[in-house]
């Protein structure tokens, strides 16, 4: 299958201290990458390179054979990033912050796409409430709408799965599962096992 | 999907950052007010000799617009870094220039607009006359986004550092000299009865670099602050 994501040669150092030197992967449509490691060990840095929100110390990230600073907005159309923090203004409430979160990403939605996303994220009965009111894991659940509604063919996902309940974890695996399904792809950060539907998931363990 | 434009990307950011601002809205009218108190402390203390009144009023206008600007500025970028939402408009697919210009016109609108707005009431406790009331709006709605725009680029590099606030006003203030000399400049020029039209003339061009310039050292601070 085609390769769409090329990491090579990836080093990356923070301060003074080396987190990883030499790190490849490549990604096909339909495959997902479950990178584990001790707790400092670079997940962060390495999904926030692939972002682009970080330069690597050396080497470089190609999409569809490119180098991706070259491509700079042109790659973003292409990727969704749910961070540590989760990007849910608390100030709105849960459908303007999906409406505005999709504004900006350049995708108008329709109020029944908000609802139905909402619905399917578990925040159905809940959109008129200040994004500040709902619970930790209910913003995480929120951050996962984007996601829904977005469409974009890679997921970087970052520790995606604290502070979320059971079903909350179930919901997550079914998504990425038919998102790989269509053919997108996903680097999910986490140490919990993931139980996919579809796809194939390769592992990667950073050492420190 | 439907492919976006930076226009529509443009309306959407100024558009969010209005309605946040106003869900907060007691950060807005407390700009106002300190700019509002500020300059009505002077005719209090100083007691009503309008001559000497008259003479301090471009000073102390521009010199608490400036103070009141470097408020608001805290206010720009800081919550959107702490929950995460500046990650991710750093992501979207269109330039960061834009989302930065858009921030700075919303700002503006509900800190330099109405600033210059309620300036010409401030300005009848110093005895100005309508002619120079309108150059007083007048300098200040072309001084207030320039301000706005400086200060975007303090306010994006001191982003996340613990005293960020005093450092932006130490990074900032000596920038928005210019600013403050070609502003009160122009009233001082209608208060003498000559024509305030070079110093506004200046202050529009500052306006002008400024506009092409600031958000895209803006832009730059902002990845640099993210890494």
């Amino acid at each position: 299958m085609t390769t769409i994501l090329e990491v090579a040669n990836l080093r990356c150092v923070r301060g003074e201290r080396q987190l990883f030197s030499d790190l490849n992967f490549s990604l096909s449509p339909g495959n997902a990458l479950q990178l584990t490691g001790p707790n400092g060990s670079g997940k962060t840095s390495l999904l926030r390179i692939v972002c682009g929100l970080l330069a690597p110390t050396e080497g470089e990230i190609r999409w569809q054979g490119s180098n991706i600073r070259s491509l700079a907005e042109e790659y973003s159309q292409s990727l969704s990033y749910i961070g540590h923090r989760n990007g849910v203004k608390e100030e709105l409430n849960a459908t303007e912050n999906l409406r505005i979160a999709n504004g900006l990403a350049g995708i108008s939605l329709a109020p029944t796409a908000v609802k139905a996303a909402l619905e399917k994220i578990g925040l159905g009965g809940r959109e008129k409430l200040p994004a500040r009111l709902l619970s930790e894991g209910q913003q995480r659940r929120l951050a996962l709408g984007r996601l829904l509604t977005a469409r974009t063919k890679l997921w970087v996902l970052d520790e995606i799965l604290t502070s979320l309940d059971r079903s909350a974890v179930a919901l997550i695996q079914t998504l990425i599962g038919e998102h790989l399904q269509n053919g997108g792809m996903a680097i999910i950060a986490t140490h919990q096992e993931l139980d996919l539907s579809a796809g194939s998931l390769q592992r990667l363990e950073l050492a420190t | 999907m439907k492919a976006s434009s930076p226009l529509s990307m443009f309306r959407w950011i100024v558009v969010r950052d209005l309605t946040l601002e106003w869900r907060r809205r007691t950060d807005v009218l407390s700009t106002l007010f300190f700019f509002v108190i500020v300059v009505s402390l002077f005719p209090l203390g100083i007691g009503p000799d309008m001559a000497l009144l008259r003479t301090i009023a471009p000073g102390v206008v521009w010199v608490a617009a400036l103070l009141a600007s470097m408020l608001a500025l805290s206010r720009l970028f800081t919550s959107d870094f702490h929950d995460g939402t500046l990650e991710q408009l750093l992501l979207t697919p269109q330039p960061l220039y834009l989302i930065v210009l858009g921030k700075v016109l919303a700002l503006w609108l509900l800190s330099g607009l109405p600033l210059a707005l309620i300036a010409p009431v401030l300005g009848l406790q110093f005895g100005l006359s309508p002619n120079t009331l309108l150059v007083l709006v007048v300098s200040l709605l072309i001084g207030t986004p320039v301000l706005g725009l400086i200060g975007s680029i303090g306010a994006a590099l001191t982003l996340g550092l613990r005293s960020g606030g005093i450092l932006i006003s130490l990074l900032i203030l000596p920038l928005y000299v210019p600013v403050l000399i070609f502003g009160a400049g122009a009233i001082d020029a209608s208060i003498a009865g000559l024509s305030p039209q070079a110093n506004l003339s200046l202050l529009g061009a500052l306006l002008a670099i400024t506009l092409v310039f600031a958000p895209w050292a803006t832009s730059a601070a902002l990845r640099i602050s993210l890494e």
